[in-house]
């Protein structure tokens, strides 16, 4: 008898082999799939670590009274405004006396941010003793000098005439570095500050602010609408037209490209509506109605998966069918609804294309104090920043994406976490 | 004291039946809003579109060759010299969801197979969430990353080629867009492949055939009609997709097939016609929405038809 | 139908087989010969192991995850849980018909092709066709469906169904056919339709029945095994098991006190 049993035809090694190239294929498809995420996160990463850092300059200034406030009034509103540049000048001026001549001058203290002066202005508002004083105070630097000192400039790539960091000014620098008057520190700016036209002044809070608020109108709307469709369809709706007709709408709104609810906002919300422009009330809005399919459709699954018996034992004891769904049924469900909306949440705060339509695409410096404030949205600041020439920029849209990524990641662990818990129910 | 109480009940019975019909009221009304909100979209896309095609003849929107919407306001002559043909910008939407697709389909196709036939639940429970997490990166994202590492890596490559490469060609968006694709093919495909019964795969491995020639000659011919449902699927969300296309891909409306040329698509046009401060009654405004009707009725008529194929294909083995 | 024959020579034999579904034992400590062109039926109540049993035969158990199999099982003399044995070549030498008619979604036609083009059994064209043909006619059904080749095989009926999956089974030239209750899910004309077929096929090839109906083991097989709650309990003649059953097990089950 012979040994066919065993692996000897060569026929049988081809489709042997055959089903191994093809698990490799499935293999490598995948591996393409994560190693993309991977390269992109870590090309995120690397681009954006460097803006939670921020390049300061120390400079001694001579808080002169002279200077800030020759009437002696110590009215904040004039601290604030007082002319700094030649204070600030006096202090770098210590440091690299060469520079005398009204371009040097200018050029010198271009190596401070343009935000420097406000920066100090507002500090002698608020502590107006420090008049007549001298004190060492750390200033942001420019974004040329900030890049420059990171190492994301190489001036000896670029020819000087291409540069804006001349070779001068890096002599500066060098001078300021070795006497320990330029320091790495966090970038406590990119926490607190809104918008600027200046990288180094750029920071994110009225965007997330922004965002905050569009998610807290997009739940507050999104969140009772979607549970209470799902209820009526699973829990009391018998099957009708008009059920149907619900049901194939839902349907297909999830379907609808998100910048159609965007021109939807801007039709009726805003030009039929009136309602303010810009603003995360009507931004909310719009999230909501798309969201909404997403809340619905989880819902009912999770409701559909709630068991029966639990609706019997309510009937069974009287309860009216309103009082079985909403004091036994929907609180079992809860968990799982609010699972299905925080992952529509999630949705919602990385949507960038419906906020343009409404106008939520602005340069926006303060931080909105309420949803009818003009405001902008994370994904919508990030996409305003990707589109800036300046190259700080670059940094800052990385390091926004990874504080928008780290958002999603809290939202959705939320979410498992919810869900595990959930799961331990029944 | 006893009639008292009975009349208290019944009382409370008649409010309370009276309760229970205002609360379903109510949850109808809740639902109704997805009516509403369908009713909206379509009502203010196709009035604004009335207005546009006011303006400009639907055959000249529909059928023209040639797309220029700045020379209408500059001129000042409102449909004269303006140029409002679609087809360019559908050409373009379709020129990058053809590249998109030609990634997206045998990555998402091959990683939907392996997860359903290969993997083993471990490795299942790795990388199943690690696609879903691809499909949860905001689209912004994606563009910025195709703009700043994408568009330059393929443009240096064809340069090292000889080839001339637009900065912004279909190229770097739609093979961007195929990435961000390839967990909703595969989940779907997942889905639908898990769904065919184990019967016949049982036939199959009876009669002596390798796990391979049982999914390729059985599996998958099986369930081909969900298969080309979620590709469908797949293909209605690039030609919604906004984000990527606005960063990545072109303003000008090129009428080309060469993936390496910049092209515009639907979505792009109508952020760049509605950004900014515009009057609301120039051609230039209203044709976005005429653009976003006709993008509803492509995605919307793609999405009935996938669906029906899904569902068709599942009730056949439910 | 059954006549009182000697048992062939063995061409399959099973020794202390054990199968485990995760830590629930299945099979315990069964030893059965299967002898050559003949029909063994197993028999016995349902849940007894008897399908379990005979999906060992071509390593079918292989395909859920939980299920161990311990023992010796030898086809022709070689050990089919040898580590070095190809189950590809194991199944093309020993097909499978199942419960329930499981035709592919594909043509007719494409249904008995199926296993002659996976295992390269055909040259040509032709030769496919006449391997196609030759199957169906074996399988009783080329003279109901020759004029339809091309349509699907979900199309026909259940009886029809279940001898398309039997030609497919033929098709790729087996030994051994095991069919899990073919018949049950069939009315009785096709029922007979089948068993006749099965006698038939015996001259060609070695059939190993699993049928929870006594009667449908008493007409078509020559040899019984019966199995009761995971063991074999008694195994033989078939005409000896029927009439003269030596345990009072098989005796309380084939005059329906168990079942």
């Amino acid at each position: 008898m012979p040994d066919y049993l065993l692996t000897t035809s060569p026929q049988m090694a081809k489709r042997h082999k055959r089903h191994k190239r093809f698990q490799w294929y499935g293999r490598i498809a995948i591996a393409i799939s994560i190693s993309f995420m991977l390269f992109m996160f870590t090309a995120i990463f690397f681009r954006g670590i460097g803006a939670f850092q921020k390049t300061m300059v120390a400079v001694d200034i001579q808080f002169t009274e002279s200077q800030i406030d020759p009437s002696g009034v110590r009215d904040a509103t004039s601290l604030k405004q007082a002319n700094y540049k030649p204070i600030l000048l006096q202090g770098l001026q210590q440091v690299i006396p060469g520079a005398t001549e009204r371009r040097d001058r200018n050029n010198l203290y271009k190596l401070l941010s343009n935000g420097a002066a406000f920066d100090l202005g507002a500090r002698v508002a608020n502590t107006p003793d420090l008049i007549g004083t001298s004190e060492r105070v750390w200033v942001a630097a420019s974004s040329e000098v900030d890049l420059y000192v990171k190492g994301k400039i190489d001036p000896r790539e670029i020819p000087e005439e291409l540069r804006r960091l001349k070779d001068q000014d890096i002599a500066w620098i060098e001078t300021l570095r070795d006497a320990g008057q330029i320091k790495k520190k966090f970038n406590t700016a990119f926490f607190t500050n809104g918008d600027s036209r200046s990288p180094e002044m750029a920071g994110i809070l009225s965007a997330a602010i922004g965002s905050f608020f569009s998610l807290l109108i997009c739940f507050s709307i999104a969140f009772p609408l979607g549970i209470l469709t799902a209820v009526y369809l699973e829990e009391y709706a018998k099957k009708s037209k008009l059920t149907d007709l619900i049901e194939v709408n839902i349907n297909n709104l999830a379907a609808v490209p998100s910048i159609v609810f965007g021109l939807l906002g801007l039709a009726i919300f805003l030009n039929f509506f009136n309602l303010p422009r810009s603003t995360p009330l009507v931004g909310g809005m719009v999230l909501a109605l798309m969201t909404l399919p997403t809340i619905i459709i989880a819902s009912r699954s999770i409701l559909r998966s709630v068991p029966q018996a639990t609706r019997d034992a309510a009937l069974g004891l009287g309860a009216s069918k309103t009082q079985t769904t909403f004091h036994h049924v929907v609180p079992l469900a809860m968990p799982g609804m609010l699972t299905g909306t925080i992952l529509g949440m999630a949705r919602a705060l990385g949507e960038t294309a419906p906020l343009l339509m409404i106008g939520m695409v602005a340069f926006i410096v303060d931080v909105p104090k309420g949803v009818t404030d003009v405001a902008t949205a994370l994904p919508v600041q990030i996409f305003l920043w990707a589109d800036s020439p300046e190259k700080g920029f670059v940094e800052l849209t990385s390091a926004a994406i990874m504080v928008l990524l780290v958002f999603l990641i809290l939202m959705n662990v939320f979410a498992v976490y919810l869900r595990k818990k959930l799961e331990r129910r029944w | 004291m006893k009639q008292s109480q009975d009349l208290t009940l019944r009382r409370a019975s008649r409010l309370s039946q009276f309760r229970e019909y205002a609360i379903q009221a109510a949850l109808i009304g809740c639902s109704l809003v997805a009516i509403f909100t369908t009713i909206g979209i379509v009502a203010s896309l196709a009035f604004e579109a009335i207005r546009f095609f006011g303006k400009i003849p639907v055959q000249s929107f529909l059928f023209g060759l040639e797309w220029s919407p700045q020379t209408a306001i500059r001129d000042d002559q409102v449909g004269a010299s303006g140029a409002f043909g679609v087809l360019p910008l559908l050409a373009g939407t379709l020129l990058i969801s053809c590249i998109a697709m030609t990634v997206a389909t045998p990555l998402g196709l091959l990683s939907a197979v392996y997860l359903a036939e290969f993997a083993s639940p471990k490795s299942r429970n790795l990388v199943k969430p690690m696609l879903e997490l691809l499909a949860g990166i905001p689209t912004v994202v994606y563009g910025f990353f195709a703009v700043l590492v994408v568009a330059p890596l393929i443009r240096g490559s064809g340069a090292e080629l000889g080839l001339q490469i637009s900065s912004e060609s279909a190229l770097a968006a739609g093979s961007v867009m195929g990435i961000m694709l390839v967990p909703y093919i595969s989940s779907l495909s997942d889905d639908v492949i898990n769904a065919v019964p184990q019967a016949i795969r049982d036939a199959s491995y009876g009669m002596g055939a390798t796990h391979t020639e049982t999914v390729t000659k059985v599996v998958l011919p099986a369930a081909t009609p969900g298969i080309i449902g979620s590709l469908l699927l797949a293909i209605s969300r690039a030609i919604g997709e906004t984000m990527i296309v606005v960063m990545a891909a072109g303003l000008a409306a090129n009428l080309t097939a060469n993936p390496f040329e910049a092209v515009t698509t639907m979505t792009v046009q109508i952020v760049t016609l509605l950004t900014g401060d515009q009057e609301f009654d120039s051609a230039k405004t209203l044709a976005a929405f005429a653009i976003a009707l006709f993008l509803l009725v492509l995605t919307l008529g793609l999405n009935i038809f996938a669906l029906r194929l899904v569902d068709k294909y599942k009730r056949k083995y439910a | 139908m059954s006549t009182d024959m000697p048992a062939n020579k063995p061409i399959m034999t099973a020794r202390n087989v054990d199968v485990f579904y995760g830590k629930k034992q299945a099979i315990d400590n069964v030893s059965l010969d299967i002898p050559e062109n003949q029909i063994t039926a197993l028999i016995g109540p349902s849940g007894c192991g008897k399908s379990t049993f005979l999906r060992c035969f071509n390593r079918m158990n292989d395909t859920i995850q939980i299920c161990r199999v311990k023992g010796d099982i030898r086809f022709a003399g070689q050990d089919i849980y040898d580590p070095k044995v190809d189950v590809v070549a194991l199944r093309s030498r020993i097909g499978m018909v199942f419960q329930k008619a499981n035709p592919f979604p594909k043509s007719i036609f494409d249904n008995v092709a199926y296993g002659p083009r996976i295992h390269s059994l055909s040259d040509s064209k032709e030769h496919l066709e006449d391997i196609v043909i030759t199957s169906l006619k074996r399988a009783g059904l080329y003279d109901e469906v020759s004029d339809r080749l091309d349509e699907p095989g979900t199309s026909l009926s259940g009886g029809q169904q279940q001898r398309l999956c039997i030609a497919r089974a033929i098709a790729v030239d087996p030994q051994i056919i095991l069919m899990d209750e073919p018949c049950s899910a069939l009315d009785p004309i096709a029922t007979a339709i089948i068993e006749e077929l099965m006698d038939s096929m015996k001259e060609k090839y070695t059939i190993v029945i699993v049928t929870h109906s006594m009667q449908q083991a008493a007409r078509v097989s020559q040899q019984t095994a019966f199995f009761h709650l995971g063991e074999l309990v008694e195994s033989g003649d078939t005409e000896a098991i029927f009439t003269n059953p030596e345990k009072e097990r098989t005796q309380n089950y084939i005059s329906g006190r168990i079942g």
